[in-house]
């Protein structure tokens, strides 16, 4: 315990009036997040090796040429990346102490962005999937859907955390609990955005620079 | 695979040919009423259970006491008694395995070759992730706290969530032998095997499910140790000063976070294969199962430090307890549980050196498995020289721990035989492996942990374990794995295949007698080890060791009463040097009460963890069978506690400072009254937890 120093570590919590022993126990809630995330982190490298061994799986059927819109993965990633702004937003009236309202605000900003996003990988997905780009269709294919889907379902369950935290600034006010949970789910929301920042790289500008070529 | 009819959409996939029972009223021979049987234990068991508790009244009590209880303690004997009742599930089938391959030599035998194969899927499955998993999570849960000065884990309440997804695994595991069939393709479950157009029944996805959920709170109970260790230590408690234990633990914990995730992923692509239609690991379209095949092992060769580990940290604390010594080579020790923890990520391979890479990348691999025998071989002289001088006691933990010590070196070197490509080409797939890997986990996994078991139950229950039958059980489990696995060292040597149904060489029928023989013994060690917890508890007022330390021990877990109270720690201790009750003894410091006792804040029970796993579990069982509307309740059971359960806030209580100094004061008095025992008089009546310190 001692080696936690009396200074708050993390931005956006100001927890003066709590006694030490809350302070002690926000390090170790927001420290075993950061463990959590590693442990995702592995999930994502995971799939996105196996995307690579897979990108020349194509069993005859359509690939990334074909299917990919690089046009709107671009707008995608904007989204994204402004709700990582708009996060950011949040943060900062959680740690200044604006009005409620302000940080719930900026929180359904955030929200909207991501649903947003989720709408348009959604219609990304239905329109490759009226092509018969199904991930049934090649291991290339499942490769795809899964990669980019379990970030799809990252970013859906991030959302309703939104959500909640919406609902329990209005109803608990900001007590060092929600804090606390704002602080995660702002890790949780950045760490999205990084793993899309690769997804983006890997799986669309990757898919621009072989057009169409094999593996 | 379902019609549109009504029962279709209750029940899935379910019919009456699920039941074990119908089965064998349908066909009635041997193999289908073995499956029946076993299928009834499991409903007896349970309804028997479930009276006596009814009939003890005394649901109240384990569910407020229990179930509910956020208490690291509470939970780790809980993860234990899951522990124990899985290991008898899969010792008793392996001593099936062995029956049905002494019996089959030119014959079939009495089990059926489907059945069979469930049989060792099973065992090595159950063994794997419902015995040592949730036995050294639970050691771990229990000791480490104690250990390093603190009054919980870091998070009581997901520790609660990840206990109780081990219970529904464990629950599916059991499901499966009264509902339908479990998987057939080994504890590894090796696609293209197990994708759905070789194994279309409900197997696979038993396999799949069951082990998700194992991984899920192994994953979480992994972040938890580690966040535990690293930020909650007792001031004064720097790394360094750590027991070993607690190294070895956090060392798993890191292999858990990094190395579940691996297995998550097979598991869900090979899920996704089976429902989704996708080809990750089929063997058409694209699919590929070598990728399956080192996601598992990505997993599968970490895990076998992550069972083993928390093992050597129990040799540590025991061979230095009883020898009365300092551990020699801490520092090293330390080194050696780091560098196995690194170089277990870089030997993967070595699972498949047949399976088609370039002779070079196998010597690469082979050669670093071999360098993994450096700090292992560290270790060991570190605990021969901890002996060496000391004042050794032969309890029955540190018989254990002897027999590992000789027992673990052999396996050490038949490892060394497998990690040799060209010799791994000619035992690959043969029982050479099968004794391989028992030689390791038996002697590493299963000894330390009921090593760690015998050694901290006075600490858990206030009351030493009988010796007697400690030694009569750890005898059975030391001659018992020799009779039953040196002779598979031969067979396979010879070329009998593992997971082999029938035997065709009459000249392997002695070896296989014997290493039934051996399997009877063991399961007489199992036995004797449940004699010996009812004889303990029967004669558990002779043996009190309330003051709390019967061995004269030297970490922190030893200077509380035993069992501990509900908090730990009057108040959190103040380290000066490592083994720090051993030097507060011998400075005269300890049982001192404390100037100033303070309210304590815990954390409140509650129902949140029950609901969640055992709901994850229902889901599972609702994926196996195709029962989507249960899985879909479900699944919005789990979600909707997990939000409930953010919203709560009166989740502390406090106790009052007054509680914890009479609980003190009355402790304390006891200690004051108590004789101390000397150390060669520690197996006897007389020892009541206080231990002289003046020699
Ligand atoms: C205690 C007594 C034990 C006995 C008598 C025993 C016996 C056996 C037998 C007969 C097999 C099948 C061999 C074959 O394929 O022909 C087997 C497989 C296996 N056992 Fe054990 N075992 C014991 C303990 C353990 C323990 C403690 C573990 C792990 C912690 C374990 C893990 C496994 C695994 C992973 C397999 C491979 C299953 C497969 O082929 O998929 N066993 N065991
Ligand atoms: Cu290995």
């Amino acid at each position: 315990m001692d080696s936690v120093g009396p200074q708050l570590r993390h931005a956006g919590l100001n927890l003066e009036d709590d006694p030490r022993e809350s302070r002690h126990q926000v390090e170790s809630d927001v420290f075993g997040f950061w463990i959590f995330l590693m442990s995702d982190a592995v999930i994502f490298a995971l799939l996105f090796a196996l995307y690579g061994t897979m990108l020349g799986a194509r069993a005859g059927g359509p690939g990334p040429a074909d299917e990919f819109k690089i046009g709107s993965a671009f707008v995608e990633t904007l989204i994204l990346l402004t709700s990582s702004f708009t996060f950011g937003m949040t943060s900062l009236c959680l740690k200044r102490d604006h009005k409620p309202q302000r940080l719930t605000l900026w929180l359904a900003l955030t929200l909207l962005l991501g649903l947003a996003f989720l709408g348009m990988e959604i219609h990304d997905f239905v329109t490759m999937v009226s092509h018969g780009a199904t991930a049934s269709r090649s291991a290339f294919l499942s490769g795809f859907f899964v990669l980019v889907g379990v970030h799809g379902l990252h970013v859906t369950f991030g959302s309703l955390w939104i959500l909640v935290m919406v609902a329990q600034v209005a109803t608990l006010g900001r007590d060092a609990k929600v804090k606390i949970n704002l602080i995660r789910l702002s890790l949780f929301w950045h760490f999205l955005d990084v793993i899309w920042v690769a997804i983006f790289s890997v799986v669309y500008l990757q898919g621009l620079i072989v057009p169409g070529g094999g593996s | 695979m379902t019609g549109p009819t009504i029962t279709g959409f209750l029940l899935g996939s379910l019919s009456w040919g699920a039941l074990p029972f119908v089965r064998a009223w349908r066909e009635p021979n041997i193999s289908e009423i073995i499956g029946a049987g076993a299928g009834s234990i499991v409903v007896i068991g349970a309804v028997v259970t479930i009276a006596l508790i009814t009939w003890l009244q005394a649901w109240e009590y384990l569910w407020t006491q229990w179930f509910t209880s956020l208490d690291h303690k509470k939970i780790g004997i809980m993860y234990i008694v899951i522990a124990l009742v899985m290991l008898s599930r899969a010792l008793i089938e392996a001593v099936l395995i062995r029956s049905q391959q002494a019996a089959a030599i030119n014959g079939p035998g009495f089990v059926e070759p489907g059945h069979f194969a469930q049989l060792f899927s099973t065992h090595g499955s159950i063994m794997i992730f419902f015995m040592a998993m949730p036995f050294l999570t639970g050691m771990v849960n229990y000791v480490v706290p104690l250990q390093i000065g603190a009054r919980d884990m870091a998070f009581p309440y997901l520790n609660s969530v990840g206990l109780w997804l081990t219970a529904g695994g464990s629950g599916l595991m059991m499901a499966s032998l009264v509902v339908g069939e479990f998987s057939t393709g080994g504890w590894s479950g090796y696609p293209p095997y197990t994708e759905l157009n070789f194994s279309g029944g409900p197997g696979p996805d038993y396999w799949i499910w069951a082990i998700t959920l194992a991984s899920i709170g192994s994953t979480t109970a992994g972040i938890n140790i580690a966040c535990t260790i690293y930020k909650f230590r007792a001031p004064g408690m720097t790394f360094l000063r750590m027991p070993l234990f607690c190294w070895t633990a956090v060392c798993t914990a890191i292999l858990m976070i990094f190395a579940m995730p691996p297995l998550t992923v097979a598991t869900a692509l090979l899920a996704a294969d089976r429902y989704l239609g996708t080809h990750f690991f089929t063997d058409d379209l694209g699919g590929n199962m070598m990728n399956y095949v080192n996601l598992f092992w990505l997993f599968g060769h970490p895990e076998v430090y992550i069972v083993v580990l928390p093992s050597f940290g129990v040799y540590s604390e025991v061979v230095s307890a009883f020898s009365s010594k300092e551990l020699y080579g801490y520092k090293s020790l330390v080194i050696a549980t780091m560098a196995i923890g690194v170089l277990s990520f870089t030997v993967w391979l070595h699972h498949f050196f047949t399976m088609g890479q370039s002779a070079d990348i196998n010597a690469v691999f082979g050669i670093a498995t071999m360098a993994i025998a450096i700090p292992t071989g560290v270790k060991i002289y570190d605990w021969i020289f901890t002996m060496f001088r000391g004042e050794v006691r032969f309890t029955p933990p540190m018989v254990l721990s002897l027999a590992f010590m000789v027992t673990f070196v052999l396996g050490g070197f038949t490892g060394v035989i497998l990690a040799t490509p060209p010799l791994n080409y000619m035992v690959h797939n043969t029982l050479f492996v099968v004794a391989h890997f028992h030689n390791m986990l038996i002697p590493g996994t299963l000894y330390g942990l009921l090593a760690g078991y015998m050694y901290w139950f006075p600490k858990a229950f206030g009351f030493r374990l009988n010796e007697r039958l400690g030694w009569i059980s750890a005898g059975c489990w030391i001659t018992g794995f020799y009779l039953a696995f040196f002779p598979l060292y031969v067979l396979g040597a010879s070329g009998m295949a593992r997971r082999t149904h029938e035997v065709f060489d009459p000249a392997f029928r002695p070896w296989l007698y014997v290493a039934l023989f051996g399997a009877f013994v063991l399961f007489t060690a199992l036995v004797t080890l449940f004699v010996q917890l009812f004889v303990s508890i029967r004669d558990r007022h002779a043996n009190m060791v309330a003051v709390g330390d019967p061995w004269d021990a030297r970490g922190l877990e030893w200077s509380v009463a035993a069992p501990p109270p509900e908090w730990n720690f009057a108040v959190i201790p103040q380290v000066e040097s490592r083994d720090a009750f051993y030097w507060r003894k011998r400075n005269r410091e300890a049982y001192k009460p404390v100037d100033h006792y303070q309210d304590i804040e815990l954390p409140k029970p509650s129902a949140c963890g029950v609901i969640v796993g055992l709901s994850a579990a229902a889901c599972g069982f609702g994926l196996v069978w195709r029962i989507w509307w249960l899985v879909a309740l479900f699944g919005a059971v789990v979600v909707a506690t997990v939000i409930i359960r953010s919203f709560l806030r009166d989740v502390t209580r406090t106790i009052p400072a007054a509680e914890v100094e009479a609980f003190d004061r009355r402790w304390l008095a006891q200690a004051h009254y108590a004789k101390p025992v000397s150390r060669q008089r520690e197996m006897s009546r007389r020892n009541e937890g206080l231990a002289e310190w003046t020699a």
